[in-house]
């Protein structure tokens, strides 16, 4: 056997191939084509009545910063209402009582099928049909309770709950009936199977569409200037009906919700990261890995190593 | 050698660990268990053997209720599983006392079922640490021992995707004993493995038999029953068609349709 194995000759290293490439004369004229559309674009705009020069100074202006912050903390804030009760909409939407799974399915009936300006709306003029709120421990008038900031958090978070209860049925099922079974045959309780077994596998689903959730709302969250919620909007809005550079404070509104978003796009990455556990081999490097491992490639020429 | 279970349990109680008496299981129309009577002594390794969609996994379920049966009577080392009885009336236990029921009883199932986001370690810790309450210290260092003790001392910080099949099958094994069972429950532990991983999974079955742990195997491997079963029921269509010891059953089938069943397998 063995001086079969001896007969076989050595691999001759392959010639490379060198060969003409396609000629893609399309791509060059529809790259022109595009560049030459941004040009004219931009060319309209440096033409355009627009006052960049004051743009750097209302981005950092105290009234805008405080916009940002009212924006960031009630997108958290109605976020995390939403994430709480989308869980309890879901785990009551699967539930075998039918009162509690219909009352779940009304629920995200209602606050998907009507627009979020209209609740926000609802909420902060709920005065005009209770004035006065009784809870039986505390008792006030409505006008005082129903702040911009409640009215703001009620709207946006409540809304928000009848999404998150979907996209969170939807990872629960998506985690395979074997692990249940395997937790219960353990000895652990429903309860305790829903928070160490199933939520965690189910994470991986609910984590992305709640991320891109939680970009919309940042956006969404400019809706709460209707209730006088002193976000982005409402304080770009306060400084340009007196200063009168509408456009230029749109532009600055835009470019603080563009930081916003991609910050916590970023963000976003490293937490379905982490959610990947066990879902495969192994995980893939974050952009920080990927470049100290070029970096080492670059400094050593040495080949990386193989991954098992 | 070390013992795989350390004190094995062998029930409190006297007598079988598990009784079954005229055992009925219905899906909605689906009559699929039709009066099973049986009964496991402590430290016995009864083997369960039949066609497939006899009702094999069905009856296995319902001996830790995962399953309710529709009627008679199942007993785990002398309790009702899954009911309390007062004179004549039965009542449903609590979850928490079927959950207490579900601790004595390990079970071990054809495809793994391991949580795929806790590394092997963390999947034997899991309920003594969860359910026992017990320290992580103390449910660490028995979780070590155990999957020392099934050949995977050395993975223990692997994700159950990042082990082959018989490895995942001897973690689920170590997992299950971590609660100290009395009773352990194999449903076709290797129907899902590789012929040549087969081996490792059963030598840790045969370990866990010679250190007298009582087992309910379902399974396919004919060797394994012949070679460690004490007794072995042949099951189609919902009833016990024929039991004994391994070695009558399969040498010298009675019934027509076991010798049918084993001339397929054997
Ligand atoms: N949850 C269920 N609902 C309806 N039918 C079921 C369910 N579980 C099992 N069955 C049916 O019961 C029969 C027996 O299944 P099973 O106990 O898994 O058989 P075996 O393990 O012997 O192959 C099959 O016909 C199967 O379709
Ligand atoms: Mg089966």
């Amino acid at each position: 056997m063995t001086d079969i194995v001896d007969k076989v000759p050595a691999p001759v290293p392959p010639e490379q191939i060198k060969a003409i490439p396609v000629r893609h004369y399309g791509r060059w004229v529809a790259g022109a084509a595009v560049l030459a559309i941004l040009v004219l674009i931009g060319i309209a705009f440096s033409n355009a009545k627009i006052h960049y020069d004051v743009i750097p100074d209302y981005l950092t202006d105290g009234t805008i910063l405080s916009g940002v912050w009212h924006t960031l903390y009630i997108s958290v804030l109605a976020m995390l209402l939403g994430l709480v009760l989308g869980v309890v909409l879901a785990v009551m939407r699967m539930s075998s009582n039918p009162v509690t799974s219909t009352v779940a399915w009304f629920y995200v009936w209602f606050f998907r099928g009507t627009p979020v300006l209209v609740q926000l709306l609802l909420w902060y003029n709920i005065a005009l049909i209770f004035p006065i709120l009784n809870l039986g421990f505390y008792k006030d008038e409505m006008n005082q309770v129903m702040t911009p900031f409640l009215a703001a958090l009620l709207g946006l978070g409540l809304n928000e709950a009848a999404y998150m209860s979907e996209i969170v049925r939807a990872g629960i099922q998506s985690v395979d009936m074997g692990q249940t079974e395997a937790s219960h045959a353990l000895g652990m309780t429903q309860g305790k199977t829903l928070r160490r077994v199933v939520l965690p596998q189910a994470m991986r689903v609910i984590v992305p569409p709640t991320g891109n959730e939680f970009i919309n709302m940042l956006k969404t969250s400019s809706l709460a200037y209707a209730v006088q919620f002193n976000e982005l909007i409402k304080r770009s809005t306060d400084i340009s009906s007196t200063s009168l550079a509408v456009v230029e404070l749109y532009f600055v509104a835009s470019i603080w919700y563009l930081i916003l978003t991609s910050v916590f796009s970023v963000g976003q990455y490293y937490l379905e990261r982490r959610y990947a556990r066990g879902s495969s081999r192994t995980l893939p490097p974050t952009p920080l890995q990927r470049l100290r491992k070029n970096l080492a490639l670059f400094g050593s020429f040495r080949r990386p190593e193989v991954s098992r | 050698m070390t013992s795989l279970s350390k004190d094995v349990a062998t029930g409190g109680s006297g007598g079988p660990m598990v009784r079954a008496e005229g055992v009925h299981k219905s899906f909605g129309l689906a009559h699929i268990l039709k009066g099973i009577d049986l009964e496991v002594n402590p430290r016995e390794v009864f083997c369960l053997i039949g066609p497939s969609g006899s009702g094999k996994s069905t009856f296995l379920r319902c001996i830790n209720h995962l399953e309710k049966i529709s009627a008679g009577r199942l007993y785990v080392d002398g309790d009702l599983v899954g009911y309390r009885q007062k004179g004549d009336k039965l009542y449903e236990l609590k979850e928490s006392e079927v959950a207490a029921q579900r601790r004595d009883i390990g079970m071990v199932f054809q495809r793994f079922n391991l949580f795929p986001h806790m590394t092997a370690l963390e999947n034997v810790m899991e309920a003594p640490v969860q359910v026992k309450r017990e320290t992580k210290a103390v449910a660490r260092e028995r979780a070590q021992r155990l999957l020392d003790r099934v050949g995977l001392g050395d993975r223990t910080g692997h994700y159950p995707a990042q082990l082959s099949g018989g490895q995942q099958q001897r973690v689920a094994i170590a997992r299950a004993l971590a609660m100290q069972p009395k009773l352990m429950l194999f449903d076709e532990p290797t129907s899902a493995l590789d012929p040549e991983l087969v081996g490792e999974v059963l030598d840790v079955m045969r370990d866990l038999a010679e250190d007298g742990m009582t087992m309910i195997v379902v399974t396919h491997e004919m060797g394994f029953a012949r070679e460690v079963g004490d007794s072995l029921v042949f099951m189609d269509d919902g009833v016990v068609v024929e039991a004994g010891h391994p070695r009558q059953v399969l040498g010298d089938p009675q019934h027509e349709r076991t010798k049918s069943f084993l001339s397929k397998v054997l």
